[in-house]
């Protein structure tokens, strides 16, 4: 029966390949994604859920989840201002060494987190190019949240650019001009015509860029300094437990990360689907 | 044509603005990272870079991007025809399941291999017996980073793919061409600006991956160190010329990668302003 | 409201899309700006729209100078090809926009911004659709709401950039029927763009042909296709066959076929004629003898579209003939006939000349 219905399957199949492809990729994405998955599952399962919940309960740990979801909400508001303000920059006008400033935004992505830690951290500390001329107005980045947000804002720049940017551009002339020929000002435009073209995407790469902050490790730890209950990221608190040769505990803690994560993503695609539905001709 | 925010005053503002922001956030940080590594002249430059744990450094960060990418280069190509081609039940899981090393943190995904291959792990005690090592080596940073990366040629081909159809591959099946044809002459003229955009980010996550890696590596100097691990054990030691110098390195990985982008994006534009 | 159009030109880099125009459209008038794509039309519509700025030459409104009045202070309405929803807003929304986006001194309440909306609403007769989105109405039904939000303002001018140039033919014949009614009702000055021939005619008081960025001719629709200026205008408003040949002694000479002509001096020269000026015959007459043989029948409506080819004719030629006519001609393909012509046009005199009639029978 089954291998009937395969068969039949496959004649409806106009191009070669398919079970090559499925072989090769349902292959891959067992050994590289889920083994690896089903392990930390694995690992959890041996633990009861009173000290599941005693773990990732701890008040070091609670802080840490406190000052990183501040910072990555920080983080990523702050790239939804500067993001749109450059992708509408980018698209809108000319000027010398734009492309070279557009070239430069997908600088954080191509670059190791470790360097763009390492480099926040000097330009930040107190002898540091910036830092020097924050400490007199009383300003330290360094060792504080802020600097954290830093670190994560800048390892989540291209987001809100590369999506916006898109919208922005494919924005019909006519939006403008509809909104100019029925009187309304550059700022009245922009708020009720022109944002709300721009709001999926500005809201799906806001919300991936919270993601990617929530998780980055390589780029905060530098600035951070870790210390316990102030600058300790939640990644941070994984890796330490690692190196106590804490297993249960850093699975814990990496169910809770993973988990929010997943959620997080799965909330933004499904509010980007409903999204699209009303524009496109759902009903209302 | 007249647009809104076309005004002078609106106009300079906005782009003065955003000139001063990516000079102070982006452009600063990358000037600094080379003052930082000639701070001490071209000489100790030169002598950092050609210290024996920096080579062997270099050397395993080639090592881990010379595997990673072909791997994942192959097995994004089949996930992206097998999605893209094909209706099966499951395509929309497995296309969700690909974007989890996106959202998950670097750190969980050591330390996921770790519980796998760990000695403790579940296939720690077999590998032990049989002297295999993993963990704390090359083979272990080599997994991880394939964990990492491998959503990156996938991401930029299945977009793309979907949006050109298969028409052409099925006229190809009519004219009698076999697989391996159709996909040599007819779908890879079409995807390789994507592929190889695919490919260079791929590369260059692989060459600066790090919360992963320093999980999985163990860091033994000169053995399992690669170059991003280098640059944050110099840091710790103080060594911040030395630090810098390998960032240095990667830094301009990373600027090479920029231009590659910025000039297949441009071949693009101009071609599509051709037609 | 009058519009006074003077010396308005515009040059994109190398490309003159306007050489200077002038144009007086007087209060409540309905013109057409009509002319192949490229022809400046949409330009300078955008012009006195304020959307596109003019390298030089003035606009006037009434007595208002607007040359260099921004287009959000202009008081026009514009009606957009693609319509231009917002889509995001409803479309008792998108009417309400332009009121609701006035200062808030000079704002209406928003009951009074209701009972206006729902007037323009019905107006469009869409009062049933307030709450839809526009992706939920078909473009017969959006482009009657992108109407009702231009006239939201009570425009001193509404002006249409190829308003149904994206629906099909059907609801476009409609559209056009009720925008002459609204016209005739609220009685705006109005300007709009086409590139049809018999939308211009059948909608504007006035027609005003442009090409290559010059205005050919400014007519009523029936002077327009009566006397056309010149040759430009007389093959843009309908098919046109051509003849062309030797003239000697006020006989045309082509191969084997030649035709008289009055008045017309010796040497080679092309003359035009329409379909529907061309008659068939089984016979030659004393005037005409034009040997054609039938290539394509087209029975369309109230005429037969009958394809003529010949070889002393460069081009194939059409003519149009009553059913009456096909029949008692017995007309199939193949068959072979000889024309004759009841008006032939030339435009190579400094004013365009028509010889007729030319048929005896």
């Amino acid at each position: 029966m089954i291998a009937q219905a395969l068969t039949r399957r496959r004649e409806r199949r106009v191009l070669p390949g398919f079970g090559l492809s499925l072989g090769i990729s349902l292959t891959f994405v067992s050994l590289v994604l889920l083994l690896p998955l089903t392990s930390l599952v694995g690992q959890l399962s041996q633990l009861s859920w009173s000290q599941y919940w005693f773990l990732i309960t701890d008040p070091r740990l609670l802080a840490s989840y406190t000052v990183t979801l501040l910072a990555a909400a920080v983080a990523a508001l702050s790239n939804a201002v500067f993001g749109l303000l450059m992708a509408w920059v980018l698209v809108r006008y000319e000027f010398p060494g734009k492309r070279l400033v557009d070239a430069l935004m997908d600088l954080p992505f191509a670059l190791p987190t470790a360097v763009a830690g390492i480099t926040l951290a000097t330009l930040y500390s107190s002898n540091g190019w910036i830092g020097r001329l924050l400490e007199p107005l009383g300003i330290s980045v360094s060792y504080t949240w802020v600097g954290i947000a830093l670190a994560m804002a800048f390892t989540s720049i291209p987001f809100v650019v590369r999506t916006v940017q898109p919208v922005l551009e494919d924005l019909p002339a006519e939006v403008d001009e509809a909104a100019m020929t029925l009187g309304a000002s550059d700022g009245l435009a922009f708020r009720r015509v022109i944002l709300p073209y721009l709001w999926p995407a500005l809201v799906t790469g806001t919300g991936l860029a919270f993601v990617r902050s929530l998780g980055e490790f390589g780029a905060v730890i530098f600035i951070a300094g870790g210390k316990p209950y102030e600058t300790e990221i939640t990644s941070l608190m994984i890796f330490v437990k690692l190196q106590e040769y804490d297993y249960a505990g850093a699975s814990a803690v990496a169910s809770i990360v993973l988990a929010t994560s997943l959620a997080l993503l799965l909330a933004i695609n499904l509010w980007q689907g409903r999204f699209i539905k009303r524009l496109h001709g759902g009903r209302g | 044509m007249i647009r809104i925010g076309d005004a002078p005053r609106v106009r300079r503002l906005l782009i003065g603005v955003a000139l001063a922001l990516t000079v102070l956030f982006l452009l600063l940080p990358l000037v600094a990272i080379f003052a930082q590594a000639l701070m001490s002249g071209i000489d100790v430059y030169w002598q950092n870079l050609s210290n024996a744990y920096t080579l062997s450094a270099i050397g395993l960060t080639l090592l881990v991007a010379v595997i990673t990418v072909p791997v994942n280069l192959v097995f994004g190509v089949f996930l992206a025809w097998l999605v893209t081609r094909f209706e099966f039940p499951g395509r929309r899981l497995l296309q969700t399941l690909i974007d989890i090393p996106f959202a998950v943190s670097p750190v969980v995904a050591g330390l996921v291999y770790l519980l796998l291959y760990g000695r403790n792990g579940w296939l720690g005690g077999w590998l032990d017996a049989h002297d295999i090592q993993i963990m704390f080596a090359w083979p272990g940073i080599v997994l991880v980073t394939l964990f990492v990366t491998c959503p990156f040629v996938a991401r930029e081909l299945i977009p793309l793919m979907q949006a050109q159809g298969s028409r052409e591959e099925e006229a190809a099946v009519t004219l009698g061409a076999s697989g391996w044809t159709i996909f040599r002459r007819v779908t890879l003229p079409n995807i390789r600006h994507a592929l190889l955009y695919g490919v260079i980010l791929t590369n260059a996550r692989a060459v600066g991956e790090f919360g992963a890696v320093s999980v999985v590596a163990g860091a033994i100097r000169g053995e399992t160190n690669t170059l991003p691990l280098q640059v944050e054990q110099l840091y710790q030691d103080y060594n911040t010329v030395g630090a810098f110098t390998s960032a240095s390195l990667l830094a301009l990985l990373a600027l090479l990668t920029l231009a590659a982008k910025a000039a297949l994006e441009w071949r693009a534009a101009r071609r599509e302003t051709a037609t | 409201m009058s519009i006074r159009i003077s010396q308005i030109d515009k040059t994109y880099g190398k490309t003159r899309a306007l050489e200077p125009i002038d144009l007086d459209i007087h209060d409540g008038e309905l013109i057409g700006l009509l002319g192949p794509s490229g022809s400046g039309k949409t330009t300078l519509l955008r012009i006195v729209a304020g959307l596109e700025q003019a390298d030089g030459g003035s606009i006037h409104f009434g007595e208002r100078d607007v040359t260099h009045v921004h287009v959000r202070d202009r008081r026009i309405g514009f009606v957009f090809q693609h319509y231009a929803l917002f889509r995001h807003m409803s479309v008792f929304d998108n009417v309400a926009f332009g009121l609701t986006a006035m200062p808030r001194s000079q704002r209406p309440s928003t009951g009074e911004i209701r009972t206006r909306v729902m007037q323009l609403l019905e107006m469009v007769r869409l009062q049933d659709f307030a709450e839809r989105f526009p992706a939920q109405l078909s473009g017969g039904q959006q482009q009657r709401v992108s109407l009702a939000r231009a006239l939201a303002l009570k425009p001193d001018v509404l002006l249409l950039d190829e308003p149904f140039g994206a629906l099909d033919a059907k609801v476009r014949q409609e559209l056009r029927r009720w925008l002459r009614h609204l016209h005739e009702e609220l009685n705006f000055t109005s300007l709009f763009v086409t590139h049809d021939q018999e939308e211009a005619l059948e909608l504007s008081d006035r027609v005003v042909v442009m090409s290559n960025g010059r205005v050919e001719q400014i007519a009523t629709p029936d002077t327009l296709y009566r006397q056309p200026a010149n040759r430009f205008v007389f093959e843009f408003l309908g098919d046109v066959n051509r003849l062309e040949g030797d003239i000697e002694n006020q006989v045309l000479t082509c191969g084997n076929a030649r035709v008289a002509v009055p008045g017309v001096e010796n040497g080679r020269r092309e003359l035009l004629l329409r379909p529907h000026e061309v008659r068939l015959d089984e016979q030659p007459s004393a005037r005409a003898h034009l040997p054609v043989s039938v290539t394509a029948v087209v029975p369309v409506g109230a005429e037969v579209r009958i394809e003529l080819e010949a070889d002393w004719l460069g081009e194939p030629w059409l003519a149009t003939i009553s059913h009456a006519d096909f029949e008692r001609l017995a007309i199939t393909r193949g068959k072979r006939l000889f024309a004759q012509p009841s008006r032939l046009h030339r435009f190579d005199t400094p004013r365009p000349q028509t010889l007729a009639p030319l048929s005896v029978s």
